[in-house]
């Protein structure tokens, strides 16, 4: 079946069989492989996408059915000389480790944070359900999202506003940490 | 103003813009011209005579380039997957491994066939056709009836289908448990868990027949050791194996073996000609990727009636699965027995453990890997003793921790720990959590008919593997050494080269900090190379917590190697003796005349065209080194969570999550922070949500992310860190490991929690994991 998809701006016509998953055609035939793949139910969002607008998991939208959509995907929303604030969030907090299921959670977080703007913790962990992580315990996924939510639209990063952030000490880290333990 | 300096400070990852952006490479990312696709014809029974394939359907759909089975791999020399790590004097038997089975399959997943087609879905589809037919066996998955005569034998060479008996022994155990005022007991599970990884496993092999060379790229997370292995069972010598493992999304131990998808691969494309690509579906993850712990575990614990603990002694079946993997004999011996004296002084230790072979995923390490079953034994013991003597749960830990140490301190058996202050991190760990304060809130909640419970855990773990002669002894099939490469380009940018192979944990920066510590260099000037073993210095991977603790000190031998080369170079260039060059912050100066010196980037470019050396040095600047660890090092800490349970249904309301660890001076402490957070997030799952269910025959139930319970966010309170800081002396930054202490310290300390949440209703045990259910027909068979 010929379908024409337009990804992260630019349209593509391809003939693809009627069974190809949105996602295999975005990094088969579009060779965009920033997408990933964790698991074949559904579960883990790493696949995460944005088509027509909605954070939708590519591994079960199948390739004919974003016929004429508009999809965006991890590619499309900055680059690392211009990151889109959520990038630069999860960069800032360390929100990511293993760096697997970060383009699928940055995809749902943005959306998320359209849709709900600013959160408190137990929201954005709510949030963020159709999305799994292993590596992080997801408590810097949280922070991330915040802060992103603070400045979403305005380019910001506690280290450039704060160059002294840069050169935190090991004591101040203790602070922080003793800090967060009386909140 | 004093120079800021790179160790010891928070800075932004290095890994981190290409992963942002959908720019990491993993190896499902890689597409090469004429790229052709494996998939695995797995069984369906968990024992069972391979008694026909047939093959020619799957042949006959277009687009399938071949379809072998495992008898082809034999005919094409491919040997059996070996086990690396043979655990000596315990009996240990290594029955035959082959990557697809020939006459028999052991467990729900065995490789029975492969295909290869020019299409991914094509292959699976074919893969569907190809006709298996089995004769049934009985199965047995459970690692203390494997043992029981008439039980369904898995290996010829397997009697009773025991792999080894390994025991270790310290002090007088019956002389303890004889003279003890009192002893507790009871039968652990610590169940069988599934790693899961973000990134499923994938393989690409890409054979010249023309150069008789292998490029293979790989998921894992010690490439030196998967191309060593590889030399033994393909057949291709060692130097013309490359195998690369690009950006890997996470391994937590299940990506260090060498497995049978290697080899496929390998050997469909010295059948094709065509490099051939295999990536696992997480379905296969499940049921073919590593599982780990799976302990049945007898404990006994002794003491007096003061609380001082006198003896531990154990019984335990080790699950190891149908198949030796990698490391799988060393994780419940080595890595779990040495370590039943935990933060404690226990004189007289005895443990036996069998390992044992059933119809079942082949089990390894499994982030922690036997110091998790190893602390949840002790800590489990602890809280048992302080129960029975009506001890609080801190009370019996101060009167047992190892008192301070500096210059290591031997325990019963026979480990020496590098350094330690337990006592300081639990005093820490107190405060942070107001113990006292919440054992008031404690009691005034169970006033109004509310469980809260609070856990602790104390405890010391085994890492920065180590020393090699150690790792020879123990029956490890390789060092336990790194090394380094430090070099310098003519424009004073640095290329570090190393062994070890992170998989987000962050060393690319870590690393690069220690660099530009040491050498005075911007950290974004160090570029730090791994994960491929033509570009990289020989190294033995990143697992068990020591890639800072064992490749810093290969990098500190490289680095100073620089720094005394710079120093002649400089003393030449300056018109002073080298005795009286002094190196700080970046610059090579005369003593006395800070104004004479020249920054490194001088020498750099001076080494590098070579214009002017002085007598005798080579031009360049560049430097190896090789480290091999005097000790372990063993972090430590104290852990304490909060719960409330409620009664009526059995849910556990996870309220607080305080840690303090030690891992010596922290290079980067954001991320050790991260490290953390992720550790205890699988420890705290492994206590309440996660573990693997096989049915009677061996079905395994609990196969996709549908039925086995990986934690969300929504799961976890935020945590509460905090640390202290002992340096180790077995290496030159005084550096612990911190990758699997979260874990290692947040099972027991949850799992005691709820435990005791639910004490006042009289619930003695309840197995992990603590689901709802468990946790309400504890509570019904204690009212009952």
């Amino acid at each position: 079946m010929d379908i024409n998809v337009r990804v992260n701006g630019k349209t593509y016509t391809r003939d693809v069989e009627p069974r190809l998953l949105l996602v295999d055609f975005i990094r088969d035939h579009l060779a965009m492989t920033g997408t990933n793949i964790g698991c074949d139910t559904t579960q883990c969002g790493a696949c995460t996408i944005h088509l027509d607008g909605k954070a939708v998991k590519s591994c079960t939208v199948l390739a004919v059915q974003a016929d004429g959509s508009e999809v965006t995907t991890i590619e499309g929303i900055g680059k690392p000389s211009a990151l889109h604030p959520m990038q630069a969030a999860f960069q800032d907090n360390h929100g990511l480790q293993c760096g697997y299921c970060t383009p699928g959670m940055i995809m749902a977080a943005i959306k998320l944070v359209e849709e709900r703007g600013e959160m408190n913790d137990d929201e954005v962990r709510h949030g963020l359900e159709g999305n799994l992580c292993r590596c992080t315990g997801y408590e810097n996924i949280v922070k991330s999202v915040q802060a992103a939510a603070n400045d979403m639209g305005v380019a910001h990063s506690p280290f450039e506003a704060d160059p002294a952030a840069h050169h935190e000490t090991l004591r101040e880290a203790e602070a922080r940490a003793a800090a967060r333990s009386h909140e | 103003m004093t120079a800021i300096r790179p160790f010891g400070h928070d800075q932004r990852r290095l890994e981190d813009p290409r992963m942002i952006t959908g720019q990491a490479k993993y190896t499902d990312d890689f597409v090469l011209p004429g790229m052709v696709h494996l998939a695995v014809v797995r069984s369906p029974y968990a024992h069972a005579n391979i008694v026909s394939v047939d093959t020619s359907a799957a042949l006959e759909m277009p687009g399938v380039l071949g379809v072998w089975t495992g008898q082809d791999m034999v005919d094409a020399g491919f040997g059996g997957i070996p086990c690396a790590w043979v655990v000596p004097d315990a009996g240990t038997v290594t029955p035959n491994h082959p990557p697809i089975a020939i006459d028999k399959v052991r467990y729900v997943g065995d490789a029975v066939a492969i295909v290869v087609a020019d299409d991914d879905y094509v292959a699976k589809d074919a893969a569907m056709v190809v006709e298996v037919d089995y004769d049934e066996l009985p199965a047995c998955t459970d690692g203390e009836k494997a043992h029981a005569d008439g039980a369904p034998q898995l290996h010829d060479d397997a009697p009773n289908n025991q792999c080894f008996h390994w025991t270790v022994s310290g002090g007088d155990v019956e002389a303890a448990f004889n003279e003890a005022d009192i002893v507790v007991g009871e039968r652990i599970i610590n169940q069988r868990l599934v790693p899961v990884a973000m990134e499923p496993r994938s393989a690409l092999a890409q054979w010249s027949s023309g150069m008789g060379e292998l490029t293979l790229w790989t998921t894992s997370q010690n490439p030196h050791i998967v191309r060593f292995l590889l030399s033994l069972d393909t057949g291709i010598p060692e130097h013309k194996i490359r195998v690369i493992a690009p950006d890997v999304g996470g391994g937590f131990g299940s990506k260090i073996p060498h497995y049978p998808e290697d080899s496929m691969t390998i050997f469909a494309s010295q059948q094709l000609d065509r490099p051939v690509k295999w990536t696992e579906t997480r379905s296969e993850n499940f049921q073919a990727t590593i599982h780990g712990r799976d302990h049945i575990q007898d404990v006994e614990m002794a003491a007096k009636s003061d609380g001082t603990i006198t003896g531990l002694r154990a019984k335990v079946w080790a699950n190891l699965g149908a198949y030796l993997s990698t490391a799988s004999t060393g994780v419940p011996t080595i890595l779990h027995g040495l370590m039943l004296s935990g933060a404690y002084t226990i004189p007289n230790i005895h443990e036996d453990v069998y390992g044992m072979f059933t119809n079942t995923t082949p089990v390894d390490a499994y982030r922690g890997a036997g110091r998790p079953e190893a602390t949840f034994m002790v800590e489990r013991l602890v809280d048992l003793v302080a129960k029975k003597l009506d001890m609080d749960p801190v009370a019996i830990r101060e009167k047992n921790l190892i008192p301070p140490f500096t210059e290591g301190h031997e325990v019963a058996t026979g480990l020496i720990y590098d350094t330690g202050n337990y006592q300081a991190a639990l005093d820490k760990a107190k405060d942070m959590a107001g113990y006292d304060e919440l054992r008031a809130q404690q009691a005034a909640a169970r006033a109004e008919g509310r469980y809260i419970g609070i856990g602790v855990c104390t405890y010391s773990e085994i890492c920065g593997l180590g020393p090699s002669e150690v790792a020879g002894a123990v029956g490890f099939g390789g060092g336990l050494w790194e090394s380094a490469i430090v070099r310098f380009h003519p424009s004073g940018k640095v290329r570090l080269m190393v062994g070890i192979n992170p998989h987000g944990q962050g060393e690319q920066t870590t690393f690069a900090q220690i660099v530009a510590d040491q050498l005075g260099v911007p950290t974004e000037d160090v570029d730090v190379q791994y994960g491929d073993t033509a570009q990289t210095a020989m190294g033995w991977g990143t697992y068990g917590s020591r890639s800072t603790p064992v490749a810093s000190g290969a990098m500190m031998g490289a680095i100073d190697k620089i720094k005394d080369k710079g120093r002649k170079i400089a003393a030449h260039l300056l018109e002073a003796s080298t005795a009286d060059i002094e190196f700080e912050d970046g610059k090579f100066y005369v003593r006395g005349s800070p104004e004479s010196s020249m920054t490194i980037q001088d020498i750099a470019l001076a080494a590098n065209t070579a214009w002017n050396m002085p007598d005798g040095v080579e031009p360049g600047l560049e430097a190896s080194a090789f480290f091999n660890p005097s000790n372990f090092v063993y972090p430590f800490g104290a852990h304490i969570a909060v719960v409330e349970v409620d009664p009526d249904t059995g849910e556990i309301d996870f309220q607080r999550y305080i840690a303090v660890d030690d891992c010596g001076p922290q290079i980067n402490p954001m991320i050790v922070e991260g490290q953390i957070h992720g550790g205890i997030a699988q420890g705290v799952a492994q206590a309440l949500w996660e573990g693997v269910q096989y049915s009677e025959d061996g079905q395994l139930l609990t196969s996709s992310l549908m039925d086995y319970a990986i934690p969300k966010a929504e799961y976890f309170p935020k945590f509460e860190l905090g640390h202290t800081v002992t340096p180790t002396d077995v290496n030159p930054l005084g550096v612990k490991g911190i990758g699997e202490t979260g874990t290692i310290g947040s099972t027991p300390a949850i799992y005691g929690a709820v435990l005791d949440a639910l004490a006042p209703l009289g619930v003695e045990q309840v197995h992990m994991p603590l689901t709802p259910e468990r946790v309400w027909r504890a509570i019904q068979e204690a009212k009952a």
